[in-house]
């Protein structure tokens, strides 16, 4: 068994002509980041607890939940949640309050907070809090600035980073191709309704330097060939780099996927969401590496590209 | 390199026994004497806990400083024999304001302003516009103080903490004006946060002479004994910083709670000097602006003690008692973010996360050694090693590990084979262009090393950046990540190679499994 590898993915002389679909792959992609952008504007993300700020609450009643009884409970306290659900099992109950407005936001989202613990205390001796979450609205619009500043500048350390390993050809169609990435994750929170929150920022961060890692590997092999082969034409060159590191594209997106499954799947609340995200990214970065990322260097670097090898 | 001399070999292998002793103190629970015990620290939400994030109000700190700078301001001008008029104190621009006597004394009282004495440098800034003489206070100096009272507020915080008798608080500074506060294991913060948020500043004052209506150098303040609004003298004639002690009692006459109080010498004699000269009249025990009681002066108080009975109960007189050890806080802190873990979502937490840990190694291990035969199966030795590099640095750091942080390791694992993936794949191109094993080795390890490193550092500047602005559990996902790519550039680099050179070393195969 150890002696030689039992499975591979694709033959080693296997020559896929990527390039012939590229219109194809540019365009799909094209219009799934319009959708997504649509999306991103109607209906919008589900912004988390972090971004949105106010106040959830998740408790354990003793029996299965009696959703009236609580609500009478808080209606009672002069607590008027935007939503009382269940979630997970039949004793698990999310209270969800927005922001207050108003001068005194800050201390009223804190007192909510305690409201809302002691009026279904009151009402279900014995429930226990699984979770008690409050965050003012200054806190929330500080996170929420932060996240897109983390994502902003990442995006910009990449661009660099590749700029100065390789050509601006490279960095460019890199940093559209993660932009184009991104957007397409965006509009898949939009349509699973996740909550976007810190942890997605996380997911968002991740899948980029999963994506860039995974771009980064096949424009090494075409800086590589564009040495080894000068005569070669570039959409030629870049179906055979392509192909070259086809497996190893693949074998790093199936461990990289099979490391995030299991999160998707026992992660709990707070991860499943991120794990989920996760494997759309792995897809996604994984294929544009292929279907967008080499075309967008076949367009701008057609001439370019090839002419300076011939020259240097 | 197809060599590894004794003392690489020395290295890798001392590297991994440090790794493995460094986690060692993660699996067993008593401390050995002697040694270094670093553990990694549960957060709060796989231990069960509560998140408090406290905003200090710089707005009451400018607005307090205003009030006193014009005290100054005033008794400078004065001093001075300079007149003015219509001094006011704005708090929305922070700053003060008054009008010159006359042209003639413009100069001399500027010149006054200037060389009133800051409390942090450029505290102020004096300037002249429409005839008027302006105080502003400065931003940068604002936030230099308060610093200064987040420094002191930490304290206060901590004895106030540590009084509830909460276990192994941990208070820290975040930014310029908060602080966090995190309480492993308590899953009903509202007592702390009440004490927490109050300031507990404590007076003295005597009540104006018509207690029923506001005068000049009084203000109306709210009684709570007797729910009415009393009129108090702005004027403090002694506070609290004279406090040496002060603790719950039971009163001899009405049989509720109070709370007594002893003063410092200094506070005793100015409390004596008051007491003696308005006997028959009454004063005021104010907490944050509100009266606690307002009791006659029967006779002289010189003993420096006394006793404050404000309707009171067990719970509220040992409050305010610890309130009042404790110290009064240089400004209001206001809590503006609250996350609550409870126990038993904790428990389920730490389950989620192993068997997520565990499951996805598996996973990980399956598919190297039936992809990649014998080389997959040092890479999962390496994987290992990796994780316990990991745990180990994580322990020497005392870090704190939370679930976002295991999701991390997870994915560090699941990123870290990519290495030995591509190592792989370039040694069977090597082998299929017909090169003998061992110049196959060597060409696929060094063309590869390239690749990897570039794949790695930008992941590594992408999750830098997280870790940068993140913050709580994101910020650990960001810190476990980093520190991953670190180990997986040691195993697969080093240890993984190592393992591949020993066996062709021992082996001498004619052809490689790959």
């Amino acid at each position: 068994m150890l002696s030689r590898p039992l499975f591979r993915f694709v033959r080693d002389d296997q020559r896929i002509n990527f390039m012939r679909g590229r219109h194809m792959g540019l365009i799909v992609s094209a219009v799934l980041s319009i959708a997504s952008i649509i999306l991103f504007f109607q209906p919008g993300l589900k912004l988390g607890l972090d971004f949105r700020g106010g106040i959830i609450v998740e408790a354990q009643t003793p029996g299965p939940a009696d959703f009236s009884k609580l609500r009478a409970a808080l209606d009672h306290a002069g607590i008027h949640p935007d939503a009382v659900q269940a979630f997970g099992s039949p004793r698990d109950v999310r209270i969800s309050i927005n922001a207050p407005e108003g001068a005194d936001r800050e201390a009223q989202t804190q007192k909510l907070v305690d409201g809302v613990k002691s009026a279904i205390s009151a009402a279900e001796p014995g429930t226990q809090v699984l979770r008690a979450d409050a965050v003012g609205a200054s806190v929330s619009s500080e996170l929420f600035r932060d996240g897109l500043l983390a994502l902003g500048f990442s995006l910009a350390m990449i661009l660099i980073y590749i700029w100065v390993r390789f050509e601006r050809e490279f960095a460019i169609s890199a940093v559209v191709t993660l932009v184009l990435d991104l957007t397409k994750t965006v509009g898949f929170l939009a349509i699973t309704r996740f909550e976007f929150d810190l942890v997605m920022v996380a997911a968002l961060l991740t899948i980029l330097g999963y994506s860039t890692n995974d771009k980064v590997v096949v424009y090494d092999r075409i800086r590589e060939n564009l040495r080894k082969y000068r005569t070669m034409p570039l959409r030629e060159l870049l179906d055979l780099s392509i192909n070259e590191t086809l497996n190893r594209t693949l074998g790093t997106s199936m461990t990289v996927f099979l490391a995030a499954l299991p999160l998707a799947l026992f992660g709990g609340s707070t991860l499943t969401g991120f794990a989920t995200v996760m494997l759309f990214g792995i897809v996604v970065g994984t294929s544009s590496s292929i279907f967008i990322a080499a075309p967008l260097l076949l367009l701008m670097g057609e001439k370019r590209l090839r002419k300076e090898t011939e020259a240097g | 390199m197809m060599y590894y001399s004794r003392l690489r070999l020395l290295g890798v292998a001392g590297i991994c026994l440090i790794g493995v002793l460094l986690c060692l103190p993660n699996f067993l629970s008593a401390p050995a004497p002697s040694l270094p015990w670093r553990q990694i620290h549960l957060g709060l939400d796989l231990r069960g806990g509560s998140y408090l994030l406290l905003q200090l109000d710089l707005k009451s700190l400018e607005h307090d400083r205003l009030q006193s700078l014009q005290d100054q301001a005033r008794q400078t001008l004065l001093n001075k024999s300079l007149g003015y008029r219509d001094f006011v104190r704005d708090d929305a621009s922070a700053s003060l304001s008054f009008a010159p006597r006359s042209d003639a004394e413009r100069d001399a009282a500027f010149r006054a302003m200037q060389s009133l004495p800051p409390a942090v440098p450029d505290e102020f800034a004096a300037s002249e516009k429409d005839g008027r003489i302006v105080l502003t206070l400065q931003h940068d100096a604002m936030l230099a103080r308060a610093r200064e009272a987040v420094a002191q507020s930490i304290e206060i915080v901590r004895r106030r903490i540590d009084a509830t008798g909460a276990i192994d608080p941990s208070i820290a500074r975040e930014g310029d004006d908060r602080i966090v506060v995190e309480l492993p294991g308590v899953s009903d913060p509202e007592r702390i946060k009440n004490l927490l948020g109050t300031t507990a500043r404590l007076t003295f004052r005597l009540l104006a002479p018509n207690p029923s209506v506001a005068s000049p150098g009084s203000t109306m303040l709210e009684d709570e004994s007797v729910h009415a609004q009393i009129a108090v003298q702005d004027h403090v004639d002694v506070d609290g910083t004279d406090l040496t002690n002060a603790g719950a009692v039971i009163d001899q006459q009405s049989g509720g709670w109070a709370v007594t109080f002893q003063l410092n010498s200094a506070g005793a004699t100015a409390f004596a000097n008051v007491t003696r000269a308005n006997v028959g009249k009454r004063f005021a025990i104010v907490l944050d602006n509100k009266v606690i009681e307002a009791p006659n002066i029967i006779s002289p108080i010189t003993a420096g003690s006394g006793q404050i009975t404000g309707g009171f109960d067990a719970r509220s007189a040992s409050d305010l008692a610890l309130l009042l050890r404790a110290g009064a806080l240089p400004a209001p802190l206001s809590v503006v973010e609250q996350r609550t873990i409870g126990p038993s979502l904790g428990a389920a937490s730490i389950h989620a996360g192993i068997i997520s840990l565990l499951t996805g190694l598996l996973l990980v291990i399956a598919f190297m050694v039936l992809f990649y035969g014998r080389f997959g199966l040092y890479a999962d030795i390496a994987l290992f090693a990796n994780l316990i590099l990991m745990v180990a640095i994580l322990s020497l750091f005392q870090a704190t590990l939370t679930l976002p942080g295991m999701a991390g390791m997870l994915l560090t694992l699941g990123m870290a084979v990519d290495a030995n993936i591509l190592i792989n794949e370039r040694i069977r191109e090597e082998v299929k262009r017909g090169r003998g094993p061992l110049q196959a080795l060597q060409a696929g390890f060094d063309r590869a090393t390239g690749t990897i490193v570039d794949s790695n550092a930008t992941a590594f500047l992408a999750h830098v950046m997280l870790f940068v602005f993140g913050t709580g559990p994101v910020r650990n996902f960001a810190l476990t990540i980093t520190i991953g790519i670190v180990t997986t550039l040691f195993t697969t680099l080093l240890l993984s190679r190592l393992l591949v050179v020993r066996w062709y070393a021992l082996a001498r195969p004619k052809e490689l499994p790959v």
